[in-house]
């Protein structure tokens, strides 16, 4: 990219704290029009924050924004909205209980006698779906759709209005390998069109592939910016957690295999629900981890949610243990040691108006029945035990989840469900949002508690994750189970399977 | 499209109770008296019940955006009661109306500044707006004030004739207004479209650029001016102010709207349902009324019931939808 033009946004010296963290210490940063500039950090470095310091969300202690050199401050997002910079803020930020055009258009809807036009509201929403390739009836609910869809609705809300500068706070954390493909597509050409972009996400495949500069934040401060080309892998690691290599070596600490599994700990005999998932067979044992794996929509989260009573089974059974479960919802699973660490974290999950050490006991409490209260000590020990093993940040258990940053908040999430002990623990997109240092102690976690005989259940979007860690890889295509793979399986054969037929079937069609 | 229509019923179920409901304890009556099933029996349910109508298109939009407003009972007394005083002392009617529309608008927007400036929870500061409408009622008189102007109590008492015989009040045509207003804000403009955002969820409207702040505060004017305008109703009604008019009537309000399928956690809801809810409760009134024997408690523990079942019915539909 050339450096010529001068920076779309300029911000100098933003300087923000909460009640005791220092979120942003003294931090630059350029955004230039005509690239994609990637925000790299831990969770909780102030990626985030950053953001919305530029959009109004926050206002900053100290230091100044400028958009197109001019000074402004922004008091709410509506006003940097109007200013030309669109956002997609890291969880969806959309309303769940309006319909997809809505979420579109609300606040730019086309008008038409005084009222708002809904037949142009629908056109126009469909066409903007259309642009990042999605095709969803604009006039269904919101919340009838999975996460992952949500997340493209938000993207199409961004580029549904002619922006100069583009804000996407993690927009791929739950999407398909395709889906990525298609929104970087818009991106360039948003991009060549002079769209200033400022990208953010973990996955740094991603970040290579799509981002010409970078800026690196640590603990709230700026590390660096640097242009892409110039920076590799192992740099941008070493700048973003301070230390060298750490990371990487402990992904490669997580492959090493475990071979002795027990008994049959769970079993689906036939188990499906119409419309949801084709009845299916399954034994997960006890001291194994087993794969998910199917893209978006093949029924990866039904299949779980089955298991976990969440959904009702309209055919076949399940065994616990041997024996007959009837799952009347789910705390008949909890109680037979099923635990369901759901992909939506802000819906089902935390209760994000208490602290760490709340939700944790509350998980704990509902687990062994309120007639057994736990006492204090084990509390706080165990509090501290995952704290410590998930490096949550902040380390302080009085923390309020709702002020930790997106990564952190899924860590608690996925602590909440390790302190009930769960004989079969099924995890959704557990490393959803989560950075690579985090990722590698995650994994780390599953494989230690598959040798300590917890049977695991591992859903995720990211093949080579599930490959990495799974014992067994069971695949997933149109709701039907297709295969089961063994662990030893590479990831190309994973590929061939869930899209092999699916990729032929679109070039007959 | 064919997923709209597929869609339409889960999101409509809640009113289409309602209305079925409607139908069903009105078919009740007209089984077991005659003369229930007149069209003059369901104008009377009309007419009876204006001034509840449009207090319960206020409160939808407040119950939408996730509110409650508790002060609407004694602003109908307030009202009633700036209306009587301000005939006795003879200010023109126009002035008076004008007076009575701007106190309770002023009164729902202090609430509403109090509720988003300090962030209070609305059942508290509507709470306190209850005792400080009632508590005005009495400083302006303690006794009952009867209206004597002529003019008011000519349009009280003017009837309208609709074919078949049926006669209505101009009340019932203000309500029905009330409610087509209702129903184009709600669902053709922007300001009813956020209401909506906000009742689902606040955080994420704010986030994409919407005046949420406009929009919490405007619902509680909307439900002021509505209280006002249904207190000139109830006025009209009883050609009296008094400090003790409509005492609950809050609560008749805000039962309409949940048993007119409003979830009271905002976001979800129609106004027509409300207008239903109303319906409902004064089809159970007049039917106990037509029993004559049972006395008009009654119609309290109906209501008391009704309203359990509605909202165990909300709570099975928003499980389903998980
Ligand atoms: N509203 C808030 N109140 C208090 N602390 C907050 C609040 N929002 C963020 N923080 C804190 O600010 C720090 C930076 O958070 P931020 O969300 O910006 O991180 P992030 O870089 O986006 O991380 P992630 O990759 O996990 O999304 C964290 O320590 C977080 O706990
Ligand atoms: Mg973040």
């Amino acid at each position: 990219m050339t450096e010529s033009p001068p920076p779309v946004v300029e911000m100098r010296g933003i300087s923000l704290a909460f009640p005791g963290v220092k979120a942003l210490q003294d931090v630059d940063f350029q955004l230039f029009p005509g690239e994609v500039h990637a925000l790299m950090g831990e969770n909780g470095a102030g990626k985030s924050t950053l953001i919305k310091t530029l959009t109004g969300v926050h206002t900053p202690d100290s230091g100044t924004v400028l958009l197109a050199g001019e000074t402004v401050a922004f008091t709410s997002p509506g006003d940097a909205q109007q200013a030309g910079i669109s956002t997609v803020y890291q969880e969806v930020n959309l309303c769940a209980n309006l319909t997809v055009a809505e979420n579109i258009l609300l606040g730019r809807e086309p008008r038409k006698l005084g009222g708002i036009d809904f037949k142009a509201m629908r056109t126009q929403a469909a066409a903007v779906l259309a642009r990042i390739g999605v095709h969803i009836d604009p006039a269904s609910v919101l919340e009838s759709h999975p996460i992952a869809v949500q997340q493209l609705v938000a993207i199409a809300r961004a580029i549904a209005v002619d922006c100069r500068v583009l804000v996407l706070d993690e927009p791929t954390s739950s999407l398909d390998a395709g889906e990525v493909a298609e929104l970087f597509r818009i991106m360039r050409v948003l991009r060549d069109e002079g769209v200033a972009i400022l990208f953010v996400s973990h996955f740094l495949d991603q970040v290579y592939e799509i981002a010409d500069r970078m800026t690196v934040l640590r603990n709230g401060t700026l590390v660096g910016e640097h242009l892409t080309k110039d920076l590799d892998r192992r740099a941008l690691i070493a700048a973003m957690i301070g230390r060298e290599l750490g990371a990487l070596e402990a992904i490669e600490d997580a492959s090493e295999r475990r071979t002795a599994s027990g008994p049959v700990l769970v079993r689906a005999e036939g188990l499906g629900r119409k419309g949801a998932i084709a009845p299916f067979d399954l034994d997960i044992r006890a001291g194994e981890v087993v794969g998910l794996a199917g893209l978006l929509g093949s029924g990866r989260t039904e299949l779980a949610r089955l298991l976990f009573g969440a959904d009702k089974a309209t055919e076949g059974k399940l065994l616990v243990d041997g024996a007959h479960l009837h799952l009347r919802g789910p705390r008949s699973a909890i109680a037979a040691g099923i635990a369901f660490c759901s992909e939506d974290r802000k819906g089902e999950g935390l209760v994000a108006d208490l602290s760490i050490r709340d939700n944790l006991v509350l998980a704990m409490q509902a687990a062994r029945g309120w007639s057994r209260p736990v006492s204090r000590r084990v509390k706080d020990q165990l509090v501290e035990k995952y704290l410590a093993a998930l490096d949550i940040r902040p380390a302080n258990p009085d923390a309020l989840v709702r002020t930790l940053s997106g990564g952190n908040q899924q860590k608690v999430l996925l602590a909440r469900w390790l302190v009930t002990e769960p004989r079969l623990l099924i995890l959704d997109e557990p490393t959803r949002g989560i950075d690579i240092g985090a990722k590698a102690q995650i994994q780390q976690l599953v494989t230690s508690l598959a040798a300590e005989g917890t049977a695991v259940l591992f859903i995720s979007a990211e093949l080579e994750e599930v490959v990495r860690i799974a014992d067994r890889i069971v695949v997933l295509r149109d709701r039907h189970k297709i295969a089961e793979l063994d662990g030893g399986s590479s990831i190309d054969e994973v590929v061939g399977l869930i899209a092999g037929e699916h990729l032929s079937e679109e070039v007959a069609s | 499209m064919t997923a709209l229509t597929t869609k339409l019923p889960s999101r409509f179920l809640p009113v289409l109770a309602t209305v079925v409901l409607f139908a069903l304890t009105f078919g009740v009556g007209s089984g077991l008296y005659d003369g229930f099933a007149s069209g003059q029996v369901i104008a009377n349910l009309f007419i009876d019940n204006a001034f509840l109508i449009v207090l319960a298109a206020g409160m939808t939009f407040v119950i939408l955006s996730g509110g409650i407003d508790l002060s609407v009972g004694s602003v109908v007394a307030l009202s009633t009661m700036v209306t009587a005083a301000g005939l006795k002392a003879g200010w023109p009617l126009p002035l008076v109306i004008i007076a009575v529309l701007v106190i309770g608008s002023t009164l729902g927007l202090l609430m509403g500044l109090v509720i988003h400036k300090f962030d209070i929870q609305p059942f508290i500061v509507t709470l306190a707006g209850m005792f400080l409408a009632r508590g005005l009622c009495f400083l302006i008189s303690v006794e009952s004030v009867s209206i004597k102007d002529s003019t008011f109590r000519d349009v009280a008492t003017a009837v309208i004739e609709l074919p078949g015989g049926v006669t209505i009040t101009y009340n019932v045509i203000i309500a029905l207004v009330v409610v087509a207003a209702a129903l184009f804000v709600l669902h053709r403009t922007r300001f009813g479209r956020t209401v909506y955002a906000v009742g689902g969820n606040e955080q994420s409207a704010l986030l994409m650029g919407l005046k949420t702040a406009r929009t919490k505060v405007g619902v509680y004017v909307i439900s002021g001016f509505c209280s006002a305008l249904a207190g000139l109703l109830f006025s009209l009604y009883m050609l009296s102010g008094y400090g003790l008019h409509a005492v609950g009537m809050e609560l008749d309000a805000i039962a309409a709207v949940v048993i007119g399928g409003t979830l009271l956690a905002g976001g979800v809801g129609y106004v027509l349902g409300s207008l239903a809810g109303v319906l409902v409760l004064g089809t159970i009134q007049t039917l106990i009324s037509f029993q004559g024997t049972l006395s008009s408690w009654w119609t309290k523990i109906v209501i008391g019931a009704l309203l359990l079942v509605f909202i165990a019915v909300q709570r099975g539909l928003i499980r389903e939808r998980r």
